[in-house]
């Protein structure tokens, strides 16, 4: 029986036919992008994010003066300074330099955290949302736990236990937004779950992984992702407040927050320069908010 | 289409006169709570209770009934998509479920279509993969499984060079519809159930679908369960007709009789309550009033007594049977049973 009712393809099928049909340009995707192209506010701000990623990737090519170098001599020297053009730092350590050298770090432990929660997250949230009923009520409960705390006292408390450094500031910000995106994915599963065409293909015989792969993802990672997007601010913002308490990134490396605490004896010298990393968190945490924005515009559209 | 055909047929195990599909003592209830004395649930909506039906192979069984009688559930339950509190399923003289018959196997002869054309597609598959999904899944090579969809697009009558590459949201309701019907057909099965499916579109778009599902049927030799709460479409579609009442079947019968000389009162209510072409017949009473009683905890005896214009005391007391009132035509009602103790019973027929 599994054979013969396969055999119903008709002879009279031109090979020509069989090729799955282009559509190129007419997915989905594109029509986002496309409607993405079209936001100002979004374009800008995905230009500023490249900007500010492009510059940092690049930095040591792109003929900045050492950000490890201090001058004793030449400390705290305004913004438009002869040799600094935004000034130098408390150690004389050129603030340009630095703010792109910075960029490294503060991306990444804005982003990466962002990233490993997302597919962290989508899993769990997916996995449970999709099963439902008790075993929904048991992981949602759980990651309940951790919502339950304000997002910035359990990054300070994960990282304060864990110990400072990087590493560990990434994974306490990654427990810290697994959760958040868990819990995004499991209510789009679940509202997913029950749409008939879920239901058509589990009538057709389709097992459930077969049945997340086709149905279920193309429909839920669209709005986590958007989702997600919108936490890199905090994630940045949790960073930089991780390294301004000593908990992330160690002096002499140059990192926004890092930056911020250590210029912030330098407020009633040089507040235009002490102030110059917090602006570049504002700006950058701005710019991924603003993108985030326009992306989830550009996706509601049917 | 003659490989189709002999696919179909091949499968054929019990003979033209067992029936497709069986339904025994089917109960579906929803919810409910033990109540504090302890005895028994409480609460629970009875959407299906004691429902038994036979389709016969190559037939149309209609099913019609108000809006919340337990059609849909009915539909999903015959899907397996709810379990069933009580009854079984006989397909094809096999116990659905059992070894010889197991999920997988049933679902390739037993498929649907669904009310809402929209929501039934996944708005991130083209038409050809959403058709192709169930052959893949089915084992079947991509190419195999996307030539096999190309040509139900066109069986459906639409063309593949032009739609096969669409989305959902490009296609009119009648279009995605008869995409729905290709998914459906895309498994070979033997058994189509059509729940409301052609109650969303618009009356020519809705002629134009049931001209294609009668020519399905014989091209491919489907046996349907056609439901719907539109007693004209279901008349032009159906062989037999089974009327639901808060999850009760009420009558059952061929339809030319059935809707020709109904015997249950809900029967002749429905019917009353059609639109009429013919002004001079236009009724200005509504043939039934109010709403259907809440399926929790349903009225007494015959669930239809607080509606039914010859209630007498003994509907509200006991429960009617679906007896055979004439040959192949049941009819739950003490109105149709002689000596049943209803003062009327026998006078309307």
């Amino acid at each position: 029986m599994t054979k013969t009712w396969m055999a119903g393809t008709s002879p009279a099928m031109t090979v020509e036919k069989i090729v799955p049909a282009r559509r190129i340009g007419r997915g989905y995707w594109a029509g986002v992008g496309r409607r993405l192209l079209r936001d100002p506010v979004a374009l800008a701000a995905a230009f500023v994010i490249i900007g500010i990623v492009f510059a940092a990737i690049l930095a040591p090519w792109l003929g900045f003066a050492d950000p490890y170098r201090g001058s004793m001599l030449r400390r705290l020297r305004p913004i438009a300074d002869a040799v600094y053009r935004l000034g130098s730092d408390e150690l004389g350590r050129d603030m340009l330099s630095r703010l792109v050298y910075g960029g490294r770090l503060s991306l990444l432990m804005g982003l990466l955290p962002v990233v490993l929660a997302f597919f962290v997250g989508s899993a769990i949230g997916i996995v449970s949302g999709f099963v439902g009923g008790r075993v929904n009520t048991v992981i949602m409960r759980t990651v309940d736990v951790f919502y339950a705390f304000p997002s910035v006292l359990l990054a300070i408390a994960l990282s304060g236990a864990l110990g400072a450094g990087i590493f560990n500031a990434i994974v306490s910000l990654t427990i810290v937004f697994t959760p958040l995106i868990a819990r995004v994915a499991e209510s789009v599963t679940t509202q997913i779950r029950t749409r008939d065409y879920v239901e058509a293909a589990r009538v057709s015989g389709a097992g459930p992984l077969a049945i997340i792969r086709v149905h279920v993802l193309g429909n839920v990672l669209g709005p986590i992702f958007v989702y997600a997007t919108s936490l890199i601010s905090v994630s940045m913002i949790l960073a930089s407040g991780l390294s301004f308490l000593g908990l992330g990134s160690k002096p002499p490396e140059p990192e926004w927050g890092l930056m911020l605490n250590t210029l912030r004896t330098a407020i009633y010298v040089q507040p235009l320069v002490a102030a110059l990393p917090g602006a570049m968190i504002f700006v950058t945490s701005i710019a991924f908010n603003l993108l985030s924005d326009g992306l989830r515009s550009a996706m509601e559209v049917k | 289409m003659e490989a189709l055909n002999a696919a179909t047929l091949g499968r054929d195990r019990g003979g033209p006169a067992q029936p497709l599909l069986s339904v025994r003592r089917l109960v579906k209830h929803f919810g409910g709570r033990r109540s504090f004395s302890g005895r028994g649930i409480r609460g629970a909506v009875h959407a299906v209770d004691d429902v038994s039906f036979d389709v016969a192979k190559g037939q149309t069984l209609g099913i019609v009934g108000e809006s919340g009688c337990g059609k849909s559930t009915l539909a999903r339950l015959i899907m397996q998509i709810i379990p069933a509190d009580a009854g079984e399923f006989l397909f094809d003289g096999e116990v659905v479920g059992a070894h010889a018959l197991d999920l997988v196997a049933y679902r390739r002869e037993v498929q649907m279509v669904f009310q809402d054309s929209y929501a039934s597609l996944n708005p991130r598959l083209t038409v050809e993969e959403t058709v192709a999904f169930g052959p893949r899944v089915h084992g079947l090579s991509q190419r195999a499984a996307i030539a096999r969809a190309h040509d139900l697009i066109s069986r459906v009558g639409l063309d593949p060079a032009r739609f096969a590459a669409r989305y959902p949201h490009e296609l009119s309701g009648g279009q995605r519809q008869r995409v729905n019907i290709a998914r459906a057909l895309a498994l070979q099965p033997r058994l189509v159930i059509l729940d409301e499916a052609v109650s969303a579109l618009d009356k020519s778009v809705e002629a134009q679908v049931l001209n294609l599902l009668i020519d399905l049927k014989s091209e491919f030799g489907l046996t349907y369960v056609f439901i719907s709460h539109d007693l004209n479409v279901v008349r032009f579609m159906s062989d037999r007709v089974l009327v639901m009442y808060l999850g009760k079947v009420v009558e059952l019968g061929p339809s030319d009789v059935l809707l020709g000389a109904p015997r249950h009162p809900y029967t002749m209510a429905l019917l009353a309550s059609m639109p009429s072409m013919d002004p001079d017949r236009r009724i200005t009473e509504p043939p039934l009033f109010g709403d259907p009683p809440s399926p929790i905890d349903p009225p007494s005896g015959c669930r239809f007594h607080t509606r039914c214009k010859f209630a007498a005391p003994v509907c509200a007391a006991t429960e009617p049977v679906l007896a055979e009132i004439a040959p192949a035509h049941r009819a739950a009602c003490f109105l149709a049973t002689p000596g049943s103790g209803h003062p009327q019973a026998g006078s309307i027929a």
